[in-house]
């Protein structure tokens, strides 16, 4: 049976998320196609067809797909999908929005948040806020599944894959996009990013988060920060790192002024090389941190500033 | 209007769960259980609703076995009028919950139905958006603000990148994210008062909804452990074991 993968895209460019989740979609059988759905997205389907492993590229390029409204999205979707056997998408706010209507209306369970793929049918996934990994099997005859992009790599370039236009429509009249506000930054995305440096409640204001963002630039790193920082007001809460906002994984996290709740850990504890700056030499994060420095974070953050 | 708010029975989110020796579950008892905290929002948010006189009656329901009747207790004394209890004798996916609640909206005939975007033990996300596809409700998930006008509810919604808002005609969904609101207390005397108020139970029979999982639990493991850091005594070493030991710099 083949898969659909479903794309992620802001209608100019493909989101990194879903090259990775073509590795795991790669896992669970031959035959991917991906699709893109979308208002005037050729340019992403042009990019996804550059990916290794990808069979066919379906485009469903229509203004009803143009804010990828869930209602829209998952009957088109479910629509499509009932000749797969697996219909896969980014566990992103987007993927987590649609697929479990799709799963609803095609009267199959939803396997979350993957983060392995054991078999066609068996995958693994992180429950109590990655305090337990359990293994599960779907005896579905459509597996829909969100993947957790940060446990797998990205998919190679290299692919030629056929590109074909989808002329199923679908609009709702019961919902409809007012408007959007997205926080602008010229950093790397958080969940894509190499390093991430990433500020708590220790941060005392927003201001200071100045200090942090002089090192993340001087790194080429994207900044995140703990819900505590977040409810506190000090950041925009699309930064927050943990069970509720973003997984990340990168190859470095820095935590300053952050203690390490259960909850900020499931968002980051995958990552690579941990380091913690602290001055609570009890404070949770140095049980997972590979390196640890006790010291106040106004002290050491100017001085990281200046070595780097 | 009719608010109907759906509430889960979880661990509470203090505890430190452990894994069952035999790997076939995570051990549940005796552990402190609560009311799921989105579900503690989507109560709140009903309550706002129904003390900003938009919404006349707030109906809370739970699935699960005897013991879900505790948070319907709590979810009743933060200001919820009657509780309905679907008894099942364990917890069912998400799918099958989706199901028993597509039911009790069709008996009950809600205009918002307003639930949490995940319960905190499966971490599934699921099941506000099945009800959505179930019923033909269009919905409004991850809201972190939401407001009621004539026959519409306007959901401000938490995305990766920023916030979208959309507009929903009602009957629809919609699923709280953490920044919502920030939920009361239950006072001793609305405690007391929970006690009295209506609470009826249905079973899945009534409803016609047969609880069958398709999802097979196999294993159910910890997590790997981290080896353990080690502690520097400055920056300079902290840079030079990045560059030279870790080599991520």
């Amino acid at each position: 049976m083949s898969i659909l993968l479903i794309a992620e895209h802001d209608h100019q460019a493909l989101n990194p998320a879903t090259a990775k989740t073509l590795t795991a979609a790669a896992k669970m059988g031959d035959n991917i196609d991906v699709l893109v759905a979308g208002e005037n997205c050729q340019a992403v389907a042009d990019e996804a067809a550059k990916l290794s492993g990808v069979s066919k590229v379906l485009v469903a390029d229509n203004a009803a797909y143009g804010h990828q409204l869930a209602e829209n999205v998952a009957a088109l979707v479910a629509e499509l999908g009932k000749d797969y056997g697996h219909i896969v998408a980014p566990a992103t706010t987007t993927g987590k929005n649609f697929m479990p209507r799709v799963a609803a209306l095609l009267d199959v369970a939803q396997i979350s948040d993957i983060i392995a793929v054991e078999s066609a049918d068996t995958f693994k996934r992180p429950i109590y806020a990655g305090n337990a990994i359990a293994t599960v099997q779907s005896e579905d005859a459509i597996k829909v599944v969100t993947v957790r992009a940060t446990a797998f790599d990205a998919a190679e370039q290299g692919g030629n894959a056929e590109i074909s236009a989808v002329d199923t429509v679908i609009e709702n009249t019961k919902s409809r996009f007012v408007g959007e506000q997205l926080a602008e930054s010229e950093r790397p995305e958080l969940t894509s990013a190499e390093i991430v440096i990433s500020g708590g409640r220790g941060m005392q204001n927003g201001e200071n988060f100045k200090l942090l963002e002089d090192v993340a630039d001087k790194l080429g790193a994207a900044v995140g920060a703990s819900r505590a920082a977040v409810d506190a007001g000090f950041v925009p809460n699309d930064m927050q790192v943990g069970q509720t906002g973003k997984i990340v994984a990168p190859q470095l996290y820095i935590a300053v002024g952050i203690s390490g709740a259960i909850q900020h850990l499931a968002g980051m504890k995958d990552s690579k090389v941990i380091v913690a700056i602290n001055k609570d030499e009890e404070a949770p994060i140095f049980q997972v941190a590979d390196y640890g420095l006790v010291a106040d974070l106004f002290d050491v953050l100017p001085k990281l500033n200046e070595k780097l | 209007m009719k608010v109907l708010v759906a509430v889960k029975r979880v661990i509470d989110y203090n505890v430190k769960v452990r894994v069952k020796p035999d790997q076939s579950d995570v051990d549940l008892a005796n552990v402190k259980m609560a009311l799921n905290p989105f579900c503690e929002i989507a109560v709140e948010e009903a309550v706002r609703l129904k003390e900003s006189g938009v919404a006349d009656e707030v109906v809370v329901v739970s699935i699960g076995p005897k013991a879900v009747q505790e948070q319907l207790r709590t979810a009743l004394a933060l200001g919820g009028d009657r509780a309905i209890h679907v008894e099942t004798e364990s917890m069912p996916d998400s799918l099958v919950a989706a199901k028993i609640l597509k039911g009790v909206v069709e008996k009950e005939q809600p205009d918002l139905v307003i639930l949490g975007k995940q319960s905190i033990d499966s971490d599934n996300n699921q099941t506000g958006q099945m009800l959505g596809a179930l019923t033909d409700m269009p919905q409004g998930t991850f809201a972190s603000k939401v407001s009621v006008e004539d026959g519409s509810v306007e959901v401000t919604r938490e995305i990766d990148g920023g916030l979208q808002t959309v507009k929903l005609q009602l009957p629809a969904i919609v699923t709280t994210d953490l920044r919502l609101n920030e939920p009361r207390y239950a006072s001793l005397p609305n405690i007391m008062k929970a006690k009295r108020k209506p609470l009826d139970t249905l079973s899945t029979d009534e409803l016609g909804v047969e609880v069958k999982s398709t999802v097979k639990l196999l294993k159910v493991e910890p997590p790997a452990e981290r080896s353990a850091g080690v502690k520097v005594a400055d920056v300079d070493e902290l840079v030079d074991k990045l560059k030279n030991e870790a080599k991520v710099l």
